[in-house]
């Protein structure tokens, strides 16, 4: 990328004055609030005032994962339309704060935040306007936390990496090769644990290629990954042919973690489902504060840190540079293989060639959009989750909207995000550059 | 040389050194009369072959390794070759022959499919140009795909983008394809591959536009893209009406072109090569005097080595970006053309979810092997052409799964991109012999995509 990273013009740098980076950086927030409040309105016209929700439509929002059970939450009846109203009201004064109100970045992330959730709300009240069923809410927030799983230790293990100077656009094929290990050794070991063991080292095993060919004979990060990411799906799709597609019984066993009920957590109403989950679900939720932790508040982290924004003057106060870059790449390793174990083991299905269907990428998009940090990439996972969610459950509301441009939103979203932020976002100074010691 | 001394005759390594520095201090200098040659020395101009500074010899050894590595991988999966490993120590000889039959039947084929089958001599001429003919087929839209990554990247982008790129190409072409019928066949073709040409231009071109004014980094932009145009073709287009074929009801099929609009066969019927080769000898070509001739080409390399020194003097950097990211995204159209309109398309010339068959990303290990340079774009389409095509014979004939094609691609981009890694197995030394003949030689070849070693030590502030 640093060919590429040059072109782009790091505010402060090349520019050399803070008032141009300032004036660039109004200018993005002008831009991007006008547009947030335009696509408001244009919401206030598609999900408040179309005929889907005119008249006496109500939304229904269902509290219960199983609508027949008895006891519990009622469902909740709505006016769609002024909801939607409401709503999307909401939405265009977030924009609209956001381009002219002069308020702090964190009022700013505030603001993008309610501007998302009330555009999504909006969008939900009018598809399942006048709908009998209506939205299933813990399903809806089940169903969207699972997905999120594989981003959300992609995303830490691609965050990882760049926080230490190495672009790992190979979570793909990490996801892959762990889903494909964790399958195999499970099968024929018949122990989940050895499976899950074997899954993070396949991971771990496809960063260490990733370290050595990016740190020691340093080619360039990105085309690497890429070429990783073709052969972890070819060697997967060759074994598979090889050993799976003919002996499935013996190799490709779907088997998968038992769910662990935590107590009291568990008898929630709305939020219960998400604590009757397996082991690798709480795992994937709880790394993310345990890395956020280590990197922010540990020496570990700020030598990690100061390794990916400026490994000469690392080096100089007496960091070894390449070895923790070994050594963070091999660990993120362990984490997108573990990723890969949530993809069979995790969900208890078989290993299929390019199973992982592009969610390495969407990760590091994740990554991205989080703005290389545990907390934000979190968030970003659990957007794309969503939206992956989304598709499933509208079908079944009948919207007049196709699946497949539900299914385009998080991509959509990401470029929309990107290019808002445009050079405001700003990856760990030194991430794709090899540290040539000298 | 500046100057054509006598004592720069001589092949003595100081003053030639010197006299390269000069040359490329005063480019003007060139047009002064080449001195003499000094005399050759075979022996040096062998041992140079051993080094690993010599690509061909690189790229040979890369391949070698490669190929090593896929037999070891079709002998490790085969399970009844493996139980005779369990008793290597009692009797070697039936593990040893069962492997060498299991590699020796897989490359074999491998060859067969790609180069020619022996049994084919005395046969007819179709049956003897087949496997070659199909090699050329298969390279055909790696070579578009190839210059693509290259234009790209020499103007310092990254065009993962390529997979999106030509399915809009072919979107365009197989829109007019089976649609402009009252135009003339010739034309008719020529209109689609145009078409094809200015949707992968349009979809590139966002990805310029986004990268030269808002700063979106291009990499993750073409990947969002990617699987937005998939969802697009697979989830939506061949559902709807004006695309889908009613013919073939309950299937996400388009409609199938008319043959105005399909690419001719190149040389005859029986041979499965079509004009879409001949487009992309002229793609290469017209490649090739953009980047040494053409202004704007001068202006992608300036921009690509770095922009900073490419604004001060003058260029305008955003403009050259877009338009960078335009030739990709055409070449990468013209794919999706000979994915429909080709002869590779196995569903009649029409659309189908799948047809982008991974090419895009292909395309970045061609160029990465072709060292982004036109012809040597060319030259590792072939190969991966001829892998691809021999990969099909081998899966039907020796069982080996076509998979292990991808493995043998990307380990060969590995080992290329790794020079030194080579050089470490195969023990080769690390420089060159200077014969003093250096200043006659071109520039060290720049290693495309290795990262720029001089601005990365300090990290960049």
């Amino acid at each position: 990328m640093s060919t590429a990273s040059t072109a782009t013009g790091k505010p402060g740098a090349s520019e050399g004055t803070l008032s141009l980076a300032d004036a660039a950086e109004r200018r993005s927030r002008l831009v991007s609030g006008i547009a947030m409040a335009v696509m408001g309105a244009l919401g206030l016209w598609a999900f408040g005032l179309t005929s889907r929700v005119s008249g006496a439509a109500h939304t229904i929002f269902g509290l219960k994962e199983d609508p027949n059970a008895t006891g519990g939450l009622g469902p909740i009846s709505a006016p769609s339309q002024e909801l939607a109203i409401a709503l999307m009201s909401v939405a265009i004064l977030c924009g609209l704060a956001r381009a002219f109100a002069p308020v702090s970045k964190t009022v700013q992330l505030w603001l993008s935040g309610i501007y998302f959730a009330a555009y999504t709300i909006g969008f939900l009240v009018w598809a399942a306007a006048g709908s009998a069923v209506g939205l299933n809410v813990p399903v809806i927030l089940l169903q969207t936390a699972l997905a999120a799983v594989p981003l959300v230790l992609g995303s830490l293990s691609a965050l990882l990496c760049e926080r230490s100077g190495v672009v790992n656009i190979a979570v793909e094929g990490q996801f892959l090769f762990g889903a494909f290990a964790a399958v195999l050794t499970a099968s024929t070991t018949g122990s989940l644990w050895a499976g899950a063991i074997a899954g993070c080292l396949g991971g771990a095993l496809m960063c260490v290629l990733l370290a050595v060919f990016a740190n020691r004979y340093l080619i360039e990060q990105v085309v690497l990954g890429v070429v990783l990411n073709l052969l972890a799906s070819g060697v997967t799709g060759f074994l598979y042919d090889r050993l799976m597609s003919t002996n499935g019984g013996t190799y490709n066993k779907a088997q998968g973690f038992s769910s662990i009920r935590i107590p009291g957590l568990a008898s929630i109403p709305i939020i219960g489902p998400l604590f009757n989950q397996n082991i690798l679900f709480y795992l994937a939720y709880l790394l993310v504060p345990v890395v956020w932790f280590l990197l922010f508040r540990t020496r570990w982290g700020l030598r990690t840190r100061a390794v990916g924004e400026h490994p000469t003057a690392a080096d100089t106060v007496g960091i070894k540079v390449i070895g923790l870059r070994y050594r963070n790449v091999i660990t993120a390793g362990l984490l997108s293989g573990l990723g890969g174990v949530w993809l069979t083991l995790g969900l208890a299905s078989q290993f299929g060639k390019d199973m992982s269907s592009g969610k390495g990428y969407i990760a590091i998009a994740a990554l991205i959009v989080g703005r290389w940090s545990p907390i934000g990439s979190l968030g970003a996972a659990v957007l794309f989750g969503f939206a992956t969610e989304l598709q499933v459950a509208l079908t079944s509301l009948g919207t007049p909207i196709p699946g497949a441009f539900l299914a385009m939103a998080p991509y959509l979203v990401t470029i929309f995000v990107v290019a808002a932020l445009g050079g405001l976002s700003r990856p760990p100074a030194a991430s794709g550059k090899p540290y040539i010691k000298g | 040389m500046s100057t054509p001394e006598p004592e720069k005759n001589e092949p003595a390594a100081e003053p030639a050194k010197d006299a390269a520095a000069a040359a490329s201090a005063a480019p003007a200098a060139t047009k002064a009369p080449k001195p003499e040659r000094p005399p050759r020395d075979w022996g040096v101009i062998i041992r140079n072959v051993f080094t690993a500074e010599n690509s061909a010899t690189v790229t040979f050894l890369a391949i070698v390794l490669a190929l090593v590595v896929g037999a070891i991988m079709i002998v490790l999966s085969n399970t009844e070759t493996m139980n005779k490993l369990g008793y290597f120590f009692a009797s070697p000889g039936d593990f040893l022959s069962a492997a060498w039959n299991d590699i020796s039947s897989a490359y074999s084929s491998l060859f067969k499919g790609a180069i020619f089958d022996p049994a084919t001599i005395s046969g007819t001429p179709e049956q003897f140009f087949g496997p070659i003919s199909n090699t050329l087929e298969y390279a055909t839209p790696l070579i578009f795909g190839g210059l693509a990554i290259s234009v790209a990247f020499r103007a310092g982008m990254f065009n993962i983008g390529g997979q999106g790129q030509l399915i809009v190409g072919a979107i365009f072409a197989s829109y007019v394809g089976f649609s402009w019928t009252a135009l003339p066949g010739l034309l008719h073709m020529l209109v689609a591959v145009l078409a094809g040409v200015v949707g992968g231009m349009l979809y590139g071109g966002i990805v310029g536009w986004l990268k030269a004014y808002r700063g979106a980094h291009e990499v993750i932009v073409t990947i969002m893209l990617n699987y937005v145009a998939f969802l697009f073709l697979g989830g939506w287009l061949l559902n709807t009406s004006v695309f889908h074929d009613a013919a073939a009801a309950g299937q996400a099929v388009g409609k199938p072109a008319t043959p105005s609009a399909v690419l001719p066969h190149l040389f005859g019927d029986q041979l499965f090569t079509d004009i879409g080769l001949v487009f992309a000898l002229l793609a290469t070509v017209a490649v090739a005097w953009f980047f040494q001739r053409s202004k704007l080409g001068f202006e992608v390399r300036a921009v690509g080595l770095r922009p900073s020194a490419a604004k001060t003097a003058g260029i305008n950097v955003s403009r050259v970006q877009i338009a960078a990211m335009l030739i990709s995204g055409g070449l990468m159209g013209l794919i999706g053309v000979t994915q429909t309109l080709g002869l590779a398309n196995p569903n009649n010339n029409s659309l189908s979810p799948n047809l982008d068959a991974g090419l895009g990303f292909t395309a970045i290990t061609v160029a990465l092997l072709g060292r982004t340079k036109p012809w040597g774009v060319v030259w590792a389409s072939l190969l991966f052409g001829a892998l691809q095509a021999g990969g099909a014979l081998m899966q039907t004939q020796a069982q080996v799964s076509i998979e292990v094609i991808t493995v043998i691609q990307a380990l060969i981009v590995i080992f290329v991109a790794a020079p030194r890694l080579v050089k470490e197995i195969f023990h080769l030394r690390a420089h060159k012999i200077d014969t003093g003949a250096k200043g006659e030689e071109a520039p060290p070849p720049v290693d495309p995509f290795h990262t720029d070693t001089t601005t990365a030590a300090g990290g960049e502030a």
